[in-house]
């Protein structure tokens, strides 16, 4: 098969140029970009574990904030409350990301379709209802401010440059881990969930207990995604949960190309930059995210990925 | 091979509502048995399936598979214990290929399936049993296809595939032939000709050539009641089945 084989040799190029761009960034980007560009590896990691569930197992999440901000709310609170450090506050963010998952996971997959959308949309208003309400230990709709960027031995992350080495190497990380389950035989049960749940079962495959499985998995990563989003932002609020932030993930996803890993990050860089551009002109960024997402639909259901795919044959 | 019973249902029933599908059916199958099962469409053949393999709970009545009650296990329980079954609606992973349906398939019964870390690549023996698979229906040389994008024979084919991999004791094959044309139909019943005899095997089937070709037991089933049970002679000059059913157009 030359075709898949030349496309192969495509794929290592692109990836290849965009790790050596990626680390060089620094060198020629002024600060604001840089942080843009911070701001797009977190969101992406954050899209990418959505693709899990959206693009691999077939599950449409509408409440994946709700483990991005479960993440960022464990490091804002340790942080400030008890001066956690670097590696207590990625455990826990994990940790409390896995938990709610493991919570939410039995409730929602046992709908299929829209009703799985409307209970994790459901789930998704519980975790932002808490974040609200819940004052003393969220602080309401003030959020938590004043938290620091950590230090890891004799690292610093106050820097913007350093955090965003800090960005690059955990996206770079998450993303392995993640291609690595994907290509597993768990990863392609997971393809097979998406493609017919009726077979896989009768095959003798526990399909509730994949589809658990991969809902803590994206729900750990997500974590990691609102782990890096707290320090990054230096503020925890309840827009990190609410329900806008699940929707842009979403986005990111379809707009990338579900199911590929490589678009849902591809769509996180591009809503990022859109987003913060758009805003500079408008306030109206939610009409604007409504417009992509129809235009996505309408003109490449399959992504940029998908669109790229289609491309050469 | 074991004495085992493959398969005994008693007092087997489904209502939907006020319809009762399967209605008190018993069956006892003896291992390495071909029982062809036929009747008039709405006869509850294809909800008789369901409830063997677990994809719909009985209202009533025992299913014992290989000396285990698993009247209300799931389904994935009971395809551990060597139960495989068709879709009379073919039921694949359409968008990926020949090959990942069949590895899919071969490593459904395997420990290895919740492995997470290690390449599926690297499980040669399931790639060699997925391949042997397709060799022996004829798709060896599709594996690199989409399956979506095979034609009708061919995903009957794989259908049939998918059930074999996981090495079945016990195979429901509902309506291999459906949709098939005449040369494809004699085709599909030569492959099934071909299959271990130590398989056991209950067919659902229109097409008579292939159900008494294949079978070396028939059971008529009307209004989800068995209503004849025997050879396939026996059957044949049933007076009841041949008003209902084989004679009447």
């Amino acid at each position: 098969m030359p075709g898949a084989a030349r496309r192969g040799g495509w794929v290592v190029a692109g990836l290849g140029t965009a790790a050596v761009l990626l680390a060089a960034a620094p060198l020629f980007l002024s600060s604001y970009p840089l942080t843009l560009l911070t701001q797009a590896l977190i969101y992406a990691i954050f899209a990418m574990s959505l693709d899990i569930l959206l693009g691999y197992t077939g599950l449409p999440s509408l409440g994946h904030a709700a483990y991005f901000g479960v993440g960022a709310y464990a490091v804002a609170i340790l942080a400030t409350e008890f001066r956690a450090g670097f590696w207590t506050c990625l455990v826990a963010a994990v940790a409390a990301a896995i938990l709610a998952g493991a919570l939410f996971g039995p409730l929602a997959i046992r709908a299929v379709g829209t009703y799985f959308l409307m209970i994790t949309l459901a789930l998704g208003m519980l975790v932002w209802g808490l974040a609200f309400r819940w004052v003393s230990v969220t602080k309401g709709d003030n959020g938590i401010s004043g938290l620091e960027r950590p230090t890891l031995g004799p690292w610093s992350f106050a820097d913007p440059t350093a955090f965003y080495f800090l960005s690059l190497v955990t996206f770079v990380v998450s993303a392995a881990c993640l291609v690595v389950v994907v290509r597993s035989p768990f990863g392609m049960s997971l393809m097979g969930i998406r493609e017919s749940e009726a077979r896989m079962r009768s095959l003798g495959y526990n399909v509730w207990l994949h589809k658990y499985l991969a809902f803590m998995l994206a729900a750990a990563f997500a974590g990691v995604a609102g782990f890096l989003w707290a320090y990054y932002n230096g503020f925890v609020s309840p827009v990190e949960v609410q329900l806008v932030t699940s929707v842009e993930a979403l986005l990111m996803v379809a707009l990338g190309g579900s199911g590929t890993l490589v678009g849902p990050a591809l769509g996180a860089g591009l809503i990022v930059f859109l987003k913060n551009f758009v805003s500079v002109y408008t306030k109206r960024w939610l009409l604007i995210l409504g417009g992509v997402y129809i235009c996505v639909i309408l003109f490449a259901p399959g992504g940029i990925i998908g669109a790229l795919k289609r491309r050469p044959r | 091979m074991s004495e085992i019973q493959p398969l005994a249902l008693s007092g087997l029933s489904k209502a939907f509502g006020g319809l009762h599908a399967v209605a008190g059916v018993d069956l006892s199958v003896r291992p390495g048995e071909r029982r062809a099962i036929i009747g008039p469409n709405g006869a509850g053949k294809t909800t008789l399936f369901n409830l063997i393999s677990g994809d719909l709970m009985p209202s009533g009545g025992r299913i014992v598979l290989f000396g285990h009650d698993v009247t209300r296990l799931p389904s994935f329980r009971r395809a551990a214990l060597g139960l495989a079954r068709t879709f009379q609606i073919t039921t694949l992973f359409p968008s990926l290929s020949v090959l990942e349906n069949m590895l899919l398939a071969a490593q459904a019964l395997e420990r290895t399936k919740l492995m997470f870390h290690r390449p599926l690549g690297s499980y040669g023996h399931l790639y060699a049993r997925a391949r042997a698979v397709l060799e022996s229906v004829d798709l060896a040389g599709k594996e690199g296809e989409t399956a979506k994008n095979l034609s009708h024979g061919e995903q009957r084919q794989l259908e049939v595939a998918l059930a074999l991999a996981g090495r079945p004791r016990l195979l429901l094959l509902d309506e291999p032939t459906a949709g098939l044309s005449p040369a494809e139909s004699q085709m599909m019943a030569a492959l099934l000709r071909t299959l271990d005899p130590a398989i056991t095997i209950l067919i659902i089937e229109h097409d008579m050539d292939v159900a008494f070709g294949l079978a070396d037991h028939v059971m008529v089933l009307h209004n989800g009641r068995v209503i004849a049970d025997g050879s396939p002679e026996a059957v044949k000059a049933d007076p009841l089945v041949a008003e209902i059913y084989l004679g009447t157009d």
